[in-house]
């Protein structure tokens, strides 16, 4: 390691890195505003000023900026130096000129890089007094909220939304102290990554709008470990609680997942946890068809007559943690347990992990995606079934213009010579997809076809790999582009709920490693435990449709956490409805299958209870409670043991702890073993400690509950997991998953996540980033596929394709308000050429008929979908009765009635002008 | 033996100084403004709640007996939906006070504050809140601050430009 003396003391750099980022690495405290970890330098705060000698004779050095200058063996820096100190002091002062007056009431206050900043060059007093520019806001939508004047104009944010995060509705405006970052015109910010900009930017311009509202300081909020439940990704997330409500989102860095952004699902999705929908106590039927609150011992009487020497049935759930699917099952033994998949989904998972569990690629983690140098997509819209992965493929684009950086001796993190050097110069992307989606703008290749085609064009593609002489352009075409990388990455997924697709997947990426490639496999799944449910399954489990089938035989149906009504048909709803089966059903949050329960009890949410979630790599992953459940709510896993403890089953009586649980899963069978690994147990100590919630400066103790009793209560004892609801202990050398936030003296921001690091945006010092429980054999998928096409439709007759939507289409975040207000209506979305066809415009009324189906659905006009398919937004109310791959015929609703546009415009058109244009 | 003798002289000498007990409660003491006894929650120059609900006092106080949630007007201002103070737990050492940035909370002379259930001395904001400016009478946090309010748009502020026009293209 090369060695350079910073004030007088050698510290050890890694090659190429910046002087930055080796005082960060040496525990040196040097401010910087511009630079970002993931983003590098750009060299516009002036900050990070420090004094570099030319040689040892010279005493004056010159000043320069730590995060543009590269280290080199034996160079002599200083930051110490009266010049440097200095100029760092001056570069704030400078900084602070136009800042307004705002701290007491900016929601970065507490957690500000700029206060920290400004504390640590020792800059406190005001010397100008002449008048402080000024800005007006933006509406930027129900997530972010702009407080433009506190700007310090670092770029960060303008760098983050459109140089890695794609967005095209944001940037700097304006010029010299005029600068400006927003919209063009008042509006919701378009990027799935939006919220990232609270953390990006150093200062308040950016907050998180919802949390806002209700809002408190950092330090005042209860935090814990978690993981984010929008999809299979299993982003590491940082939920605050206060009084008793989930406040808010941070991320939680995680080096294989998600570095250091989140989707906006994952950040602003959770407020259902505050609905006021959600179920507080238990409730039974009563003879009137009423629901009455009952206390929970009296539940579990009535559901004791309906369990002991009767026919039970579990059907579990993809958002419902490992252990309460796993505890379901084990109680009702595996031939009474449904995976509560629906059936357009389970084969597809079924396929799914047979494909993880034979490929000869190697499957991924988020951060190994982003080294790809040539990404095929196969049938999955990423951008919106796996956010997360869809950033990182952003990066990987970029891997070309990193290479011809490399070649010409610029180092990575230069990032404005490297995107000026590589200006449009990206790697291959191929996106195959049925309809448009949101990675069509850096894709070099791109093709619609339907389902079965993607799946033949993979078949076909994987053939041509292997040799085979295969004529059709395309494939050869992408072929030639697939086998002139080196790390070539096949994404595909659940999304098209089309087994067939994962099977061609999974042939391409076979071939690519016989071509002795370091290829890539990596599938995407629906939901956030997705794949911990469909690796309990086994060949017992039961489909949906056979339980449905054998209603008449079950007498009690326990539903763990699932609203059967977005995975079941009408018909199949109907005969549940009218069915004489005891229905259990725990769940968060009223919905349509809690309608049809007879007894409902009440689950905590992710929030409130501990579990683990494995995601699309197959990574099990533990979350902790952030507070204790409210009211009469228990975690799903602990109601569980309670009823099987009725039913006369000794085996889950037994069990005491929530540590009891996963040591019965690891035991259950040898793919589990490793689970008990996730995290570490309840008995874990740091110094004789748990693990604190609350930060060192917590406040209120005395006094928060003093409004119900002057004699405060003791702190609640936490006896499943490892962490304490209290201030006493230390954050500073636990295993990463159990950091509930991250603060270090001087470092009220996340940018203190650097003193957790072993490097910057490098692991965690004790990194724990799950455990991978599927392996490859590495024998190849194999399977010669044998399959049945549709084949060509009559007129008017189109299969219908899912599309998922970031906002709206995941069930539980869709109860939050601010996601449910950006889902917009259920639409259908045809081509322009059906539209013309068909005779409608976007936001008239399609009737789409087929199968028990007859409903009407707004027109949305999309720029590409293949031929013979049109689109639905999956997840939405309206959309439940139709499913994927139906074949369904459209006619025009005369009788729709146009929803107001929406209104984002508001810079000037009056809302009557703007409706008259567009109803002309 | 001299020191003895020096008290007892001393002690002699009190008898003809006058007495500074007095009669209390009949009688007042006098106590200065800044004594730290009852805390208050006080108001701007123009009658508005001053706390702005920064939570800073809530951090600085070494017992944690202040407890409070920020809300916000229609017009995007601060200020806390609830404010409690256990003063069960106070020990009136004044540093919510030196946090405050607004001058909104202040301690007063009143120590009077006994009670024979302890309960009774939780105080809410209703308690809490006076209508006037306390100590200091010209301070309203909002005329500096850079946020907009009802009745001050952008820019209006104290040492504040008009805002920008990012349109403009004057070098
Ligand atoms: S808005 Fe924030 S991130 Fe953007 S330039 Fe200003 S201070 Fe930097
Ligand atoms: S990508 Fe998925 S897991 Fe990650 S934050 Fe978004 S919704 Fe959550
Ligand atoms: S006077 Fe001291 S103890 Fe009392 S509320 Fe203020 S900071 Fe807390
Ligand atoms: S410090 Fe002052 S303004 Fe802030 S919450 Fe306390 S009383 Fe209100
Ligand atoms: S951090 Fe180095 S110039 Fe901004």
């Amino acid at each position: 390691m090369p060695k350079v003396l910073v004030d007088g003391q050698p510290i050890e750099v890694n090659e190429g890195e910046n002087l930055l980022e080796a005082c960060l690495n040496a525990g040196l405290d040097l401010p910087y505003f511009c630079w970002h970890p993931a983003m590098g330098s750009v060299g516009s705060c002036r900050q990070c000023a420090v004094v570099q000698y030319q040689s040892d004779e010279d005493t004056n050095g010159r000043i320069v900026m730590g995060c543009m200058t590269e280290v080199k063996e034996g160079a002599r820096f200083s930051l110490e130096t009266e010049n440097a100190v200095q100029f760092r002091e001056a570069i704030i002062e400078s900084l602070m000129l136009n800042h307004p007056h705002d701290c007491p009431v900016c929601s970065e206050g507490g957690e500000c890089h700029l206060q920290d900043m400004t504390v640590m060059v020792g800059h406190r007093d005001r010397r100008y007094t002449g008048k402080k520019n000024t800005h007006r806001n933006q509406y930027l939508g129900p997530l972010i909220n702009h407080e433009m004047n506190r700007c310090i104009t670092c770029y960060r944010c303008e760098r983050f939304y459109k140089d890695y995060a794609g967005g095209k509705d944001f940037g700097a405006q304006a010029s010299r102290d005029r600068v400006f970052f927003g919209r063009q015109t008042d509006g919701v910010l378009e990027s799935e990554f939006s919220g990232n900009l609270v953390e990006v930017c150093p200062t308040g311009v950016f907050t998180d709008k919802p949390f806002l509202a209700h809002y408190s300081r950092k330090w005042d909020l209860q935090s814990a470990p978690s993981i984010c439940t929008g999809c299979g990704v299993g982003c590491n997330t940082a939920p605050g609680e206060r009084y008793g409500r989930l406040k808010r989102i941070h991320n939680r860095y995680n080096y294989d997942i998600n570095g250091y952004f989140i989707c906006d699902r994952g950040r602003f999705g959770a407020g259902y946890v505050n609905n006021k929908e959600r179920i507080d106590y238990a409730g039974l039927r009563e003879v009137d068809g009423s629901y009455s609150a009952i206390r929970h011992e009296n539940a579990l009487a009535t559901a004791g007559q309906w369990l002991n020497d009767k026919r039970v049935v579990g059907i579990g759930s993809p958002r419902a943690s490992l252990e309460s699917n796993f505890l379901l099952k084990h109680w009702l033994g595996p031939a009474n347990f449904s995976s509560g998949l629906s059936d357009a989904e389970g084969p597809g998972m079924k396929q799914l992990i047979k494909v993880l569990s034979t490929t000869k690629a190697n499957v991924p983690s988020v951060r190994q995606m982003q080294s790809a140098d040539a990404i095929l997509i196969l049938g999955e819209d990423v951008a919106n079934t796996a956010p997360r992965i869809s950033l990182a493929l952003r990066q990987a684009v970029r891997n070309k213009s990193f290479s011809m950086a490399e070649e010409a001796g610029i180092p990575e993190w230069q990032d404005a010579a490297v995107r000026n050097l590589g200006q449009d110069e990206l790697s291959p992307l191929i996106i195959v997809t049925s309809s448009e989606s949101r990675l069509d703008n850096i894709a070099s290749h791109i093709y619609s076809l339907s389902p079965d085609a993607i799946a033949d064009f993979g078949f076909s593609l994987a053939a041509r790999l292997d040799g085979s002489d295969i004529e059709d352009e395309m494939v050869c075409g992408v072929a030639d582009i697939l086998s002139q990388a080196s790390r070539p990455l096949v994404v595909s997924g659940i999304g098209s709920f089309s087994p067939d697709i994962l099977s061609s997947a999974a042939k391409v990426a076979d071939s690519l490693s016989n071509l002795n490639k370091k290829a890539m496999l990596s599938l995407c799944v629906s939901e956030s435990n997705s794949m911990g449910v469909a690796m309990l399954s086994d060949e017992h489990t039961l489909s949906l449709a056979s339980v449905m089938e054998q209603l008449d035989d079950i007498d009690t149906l326990v539903i763990l956490e699932n609203d059967l009504s977005r995975r079941l048909d009408r018909s199949a709803l109907q005969k549940l409805s009218e069915s004489k089966v005891n229905i259990i059903a725990l769940d968060v949050i009223e919905n349509s299958t809690l309608n049809r329960a007879s007894m409902v009890l009440p689950a905590a949410s992710f929030a409130e209870s501990e579990g683990s979630l494995v995601n699309f790599e197959g990574r099990a992953q533990r979350y902790f409670p952030v507070f204790e459940p409210a009211r009469d709510r228990l975690p799903s896993w602990h109601w569980l043991i309670k009823l099987a403890s009725l039913d006369n089953d000794n085996k889950l009586s037994a069990l005491a702890c929530f540590d009891d649980v996963v040591s019965l899963l690891a035991d259950s069978d040898k793919k589990w073993e490793e689970i008990v690994k996730v995290a570490p147990g309840q008995t874990f100590r740091d110094r004789g400690q748990k693990i604190p919630r609350q930060t060192h400066r917590y406040s209120g103790r005395t006094a928060m509950n003093a409004s119900v009793s002057v004699h405060e209560p003791p702190q609640p004892k936490d006896n499943e997991t490892a962490l304490a609801y209290s201030m006493e202990g230390l954050n500073r050398d636990q295993p990463s998953t159990l950091s509930p936030y991250v603060w270090s003296p001087g470092w009220n921001s996340n940018h203190s996540v650097q003193k957790f690091q072993s490097k910057v945006d490098g692991q965690h010092k004790n990194q724990t980033p799950g455990i991978i429980l599927i392996s490859s054999n590495q024998n190849g998928f194999g399977e010669s596929v044998s399959y049945e096409r549709t084949g060509a439709l009559e007129a008017n007759n189109w299969t219908l394709i899912p599309i998922a939507c970031i906002h709206g289409s995941e069930e539980l975040s869709s109860y939050t308000k601010e996601i449910a207000e950006l889902s917009g209506n259920a639409f259908i979305a045809i081509s322009e050429d059906a539209a013309n066809a068909l005779g409608v415009l976007d936001g008239d009324g399609l009737q789409v008929i087929g199968g028990s189906a007859e409903i009407s659905l707004e027109v949305r006009v999309v720029d590409r979908m293949a031929e013979g398919c049109v689109g639905y937004s999956v997840g939405y109310e309206e959309t439940l009765s139709l499913a994927p791959g139906q074949t369904v015929r459209l006619a025009k609703d005369a009788s729709w009635i146009r929803s107001k546009p929406h209104l984002i415009a508001t810079d000037g058109a009056s809302e009557a002008s703007l409706g008259e244009s567009l109803y002309v | 033996m001299l020191s003895m003798l020096r008290t007892m002289w001393e002690i002699f000498i009190h008898l003809f100084r006058k007495a500074e007990t007095v009669q209390y409660p009949e009688e007042m003491p006098y106590l200065a403004p800044r004594y730290r006894g009852r805390i208050v929650l006080t108001r701007d120059p123009d009658g508005e709640e001053r706390c702005v609900a920064c939570n800073l006092c809530a951090a600085a106080c070494p017992v944690d007996c202040i407890a409070l949630q920020k809300d916000a007007r229609e017009d995007g201002t601060w200020y806390p939906e609830f404010f409690r103070i256990n003063f069960s737990r106070c020990i009136m050492c004044g540093l919510c006070e030196e946090a405050c940035p607004t001058y909104a909370i202040q301690l007063t002379p009143d120590f009077e504050m006994c009670e024979y259930d302890r309960q009774n001395m939780v105080y809410e904001k209703e308690h809490l809140l006076i209508n006037g400016v306390g100590k200091y009478p010209d301070y309203n946090f909002y005329r500096v601050s850079g946020i907009q309010t009802a009745t001050k748009d952008k820019g209006e502020a104290i040492n504040e430009s008009a805002p920008i026009d990012t349109k403009s293209l004057m070098p």
